[in-house]
């Protein structure tokens, strides 16, 4: 039976609140709600709302709470209820969940999750389109993943909530009701690997997140033209899988890098200066990004051409093949 | 200034007839002295170039020791930069203290060891630690159960600038709502740096309380005894299953902010001359001395205080320095394979620089 992603989300939340009784889930309108996205439905009914929390409407607090209950040895996912609203919240993320470990000499460990829904293509208003993802990859200390389908989002949900380091978890919205089969049984690709979604050998598309569909067909399309595109998921956007994405491009000679978030400064900079670093002899091509904007997310009526869409990403592949 | 705050010890040293008479003046004289030597040997160190930075607690002995002398062993204190005064009561090795401020560790202690977390530089952001740590304890169901070994509470500690930050706000909502067993205990020593405490609030710190829905208690800060007495009784209210208070310990912060600070482009001298005839130490100097304490109790104390000040000196000196790989090891529990290779970069750039010793 297929399975959407906020479901497949749910389900791995439960999965992981059944095997640990002190994991706990702390946010605005997680409870009675099940979240805005109901990404929480019928948990708090499920485990009472001492695991289930309904918190006061504040991100500070959300994280800020979620570190001293860390700290007193419980494992807290919070939800953070829009991408653009995370921002309060940053000074606990940036100054304090990321280093407290650091600064303990590991004595302390913060096994904190922060879930936020990210990204555009939902016809929202301002402020519930926003790519933040490179505030946090950019900041030692946090791990920083996005699931682009149902089976990564039971994966990696679970192995966020296991995790001992601080994880931000970013759920493309936009793919929130992507449905898709999962295997519960399977034994889940190490956490931090990106995945090889579509093989190929004539380029590389790296991507992640809500644009993974998108890239594979692109993949599709590029085919009829006769071009072998492979597509990775990244996954783990910090760390950065290196070693799939340098394998990649030592076979295809050529890459290119898709993600809705502005383009300065992004992480399409990070890997085309990774790969260039390391794979200087094998590209045939410049490294190429297809990014949002270096503007404000724009008004929804604008976004089905300002993020980066089936047509801009061909482009890029056509242009790499020009050199 | 001082008529409306809860008082027991006065400035001339008269101790009210209402104060616990189990309490132990000595200790807490002691601790006090200890608390100022410190603070004392720490600016010396600083000047003579072994630490960076340090924050004087000068002044605000009798609000840190009344309070860190109030916790049980299982409850948990967040301190700012400038609690040296709560860690010696803790059991913290002063010297520990030092490593911050001399640049050889951004902690310097074990948080689990003495129930007493690392120092927080981002103001107030300890407030919603203590928060989520009180909500821990009542999801363990260590509240309210009666049990004075189980019973357990949060001692948050702030100045009375982080009154104006948003966490601040923010946890004390947060723990009004839940009922949670905290009491944020605030040294009003009325100086945010150069901002005197009425460009932050038009009333007193106690009073805010009121507006969350909780308790607060305004008490004279240099009254170590009266820090004391409030904090037990706060704590006790916690641990009991009846929610925060705010403590407004009312003192004086008599040094600059810390070492890099110039106080005298910002306030009067005469003012801090003002709060050292109010000295919670030789306030119960002079309580000790009237009640017959003989000399050799206070010999014994400077005998002490030589000692640690000896040891804080000799133990400034040996604090080792890093290793270079030692910002890499404690970032991650699971370390990336690109960060283990700029380690290894590293250590191995580092290494080359070397000089060989033959």
């Amino acid at each position: 039976m297929s399975t959407a992603m906020a479901h497949a989300l749910n389900e791995g939340l439960r999965s992981v609140m059944e095997e640990d009784p002190k994991v706990l889930l702390i946010g605005e309108d997680i409870g009675r709600l099940g979240g805005v996205f109901r990404v929480t439905d019928g948990l708090q009914k499920d485990f009472g709302d001492a695991r289930v929390v309904d918190s006061p409407l504040g991100e500070a607090g959300i994280v800020g709470s979620a570190i001293g209950l860390a700290m007193a040895g419980y494992r807290p996912v919070c939800e953070i209820q829009f991408d653009g609203f995370v921002f309060p919240a940053m000074n606990q993320i940036i100054t304090q969940l990321a280093k407290y470990r650091h600064r303990s000499e590991g004595t302390v460990t913060l096994p904190v999750v922060i879930r936020i829904p990210v990204g555009g293509g939902i016809g929202a208003i301002e402020h519930h389109s926003e790519s933040p993802e490179a505030y946090f990859a950019h900041t030692a200390g946090l791990r920083v993943v996005s699931p682009s389908s149902a089976q990564e989002a039971y994966d990696l949900i679970r192995m966020a909530v296991r995790s001992d380091d601080p994880v931000i978890f970013l759920e493309p919205k936009h793919n929130y009701w992507l449905k898709g089969e999962i295997d519960r049984a399977a034994t889940p690709a190490p956490f931090g690997s990106a995945q090889v979604v579509r093989p190929g050998d004539d380029l590389t598309l790296v991507t992640y997140g809500a644009l993974v569909p998108t890239a594979v067909k692109v993949a599709a399309a590029a085919a009829e033209d006769g071009r072998s595109v492979e597509v990775i998921d990244l996954r783990s956007l910090s760390p950065i899988d290196d070693a799939t994405i340098f394998a990649s491009v030592e076979r295809t000679g050529r890459l290119v890098v898709a993600h809705e978030a502005s383009q300065t400064a992004g992480l399409g900079a990070e890997i085309a200066a990774r790969v260039q670093d390391a794979m200087f002899y094998s590209l045939e091509a410049p490294v190429i990004r297809v990014t949002g904007y270096d503007t404000p997310y724009p008004a929804s009526r604008l976004e089905g051409d300002w993020l980066p869409g089936l047509d801009r990403i061909l482009d890029a592949i056509d242009r790499s093949f020009t050199y | 200034m001082t008529d409306d705050l809860f008082s027991l010890l006065s400035p001339e040293g008269v101790l009210s007839d209402s104060a616990d008479a189990s309490v132990d003046l000595r200790g807490m004289f002691s601790d006090m002295v200890m608390s100022r030597r410190i603070d004392t040997e720490a600016i010396a160190l600083q000047r003579q170039g072994e630490l960076g930075l340090w924050a004087s607690l000068l002044g605000q002995e009798g609000a840190q020791v009344g309070a860190g002398r109030a916790l049980r062993p299982r409850d948990v204190a967040f301190p700012t930069y400038r609690e040296h005064g709560v860690a010696w009561c803790r059991g913290v090795d002063p010297v520990s203290l030092l490593g911050l401020f001399r640049g050889t560790t951004l902690g310097g202690w074990d948080p689990t060891t003495n129930n007493f977390n690392l120092y927080t530089l981002v103001i107030g952001a300890q407030t919603l630690h203590a928060v989520g740590y009180a909500m821990g304890i009542v999801r363990d169901g260590d509240v309210g159960t009666g049990d004075p070994d189980r019973d357990r509470a949060v001692l948050v500690f702030l100045g009375d600038g982080a009154l104006s930050e948003g966490e601040t706000n923010e946890a004390f909502v947060w723990a009004a709502a839940q009922n949670l067993p905290i009491v944020f205990f605030c040294q009003n020593n009325q100086w945010a740096i150069s901002a005197p405490y009425s460009v932050q609030s038009r009333v007193p710190v106690a009073q805010r309380a009121q507006g969350f829905g909780f308790r607060g208690v305004r008490v004279d800060g240099n009254d170590v005894v009266a820090s004391h007495a409030a904090t037990v009784e706060a704590l006790e209210h916690a641990r009991a299953g009846n929610g925060p208070t705010l403590i407004e310990a009312f003192t004086y912060r008599r040094n600059p902010h810390t070492t890099s600070d110039d106080d005298g482009r910002y306030r009067e001298g005469a003012v801090t001359d003002d709060w050292t005839t109010l000295d919670p130490i030789e306030r119960l100097r002079t309580h000790l001395t009237g009640i017959g304490t003989g000399e050799e109790f206070f010999a014994g104390v400077a005998a002490e205080e030589a000692d640690l000040s000896e040891r804080l000196r000799a133990g400034c000196r040996a604090l080792p320095d890093p290793s270079p790989e030692s910002p890499f090891l404690h970032t991650y529990v699971d370390m990336p394979a690109d960060l283990e290779q700029q380690m290894h970069d590293h250590v191995e750039y580092v290494a080359a620089g070397e000089v060989d010793p033959a």
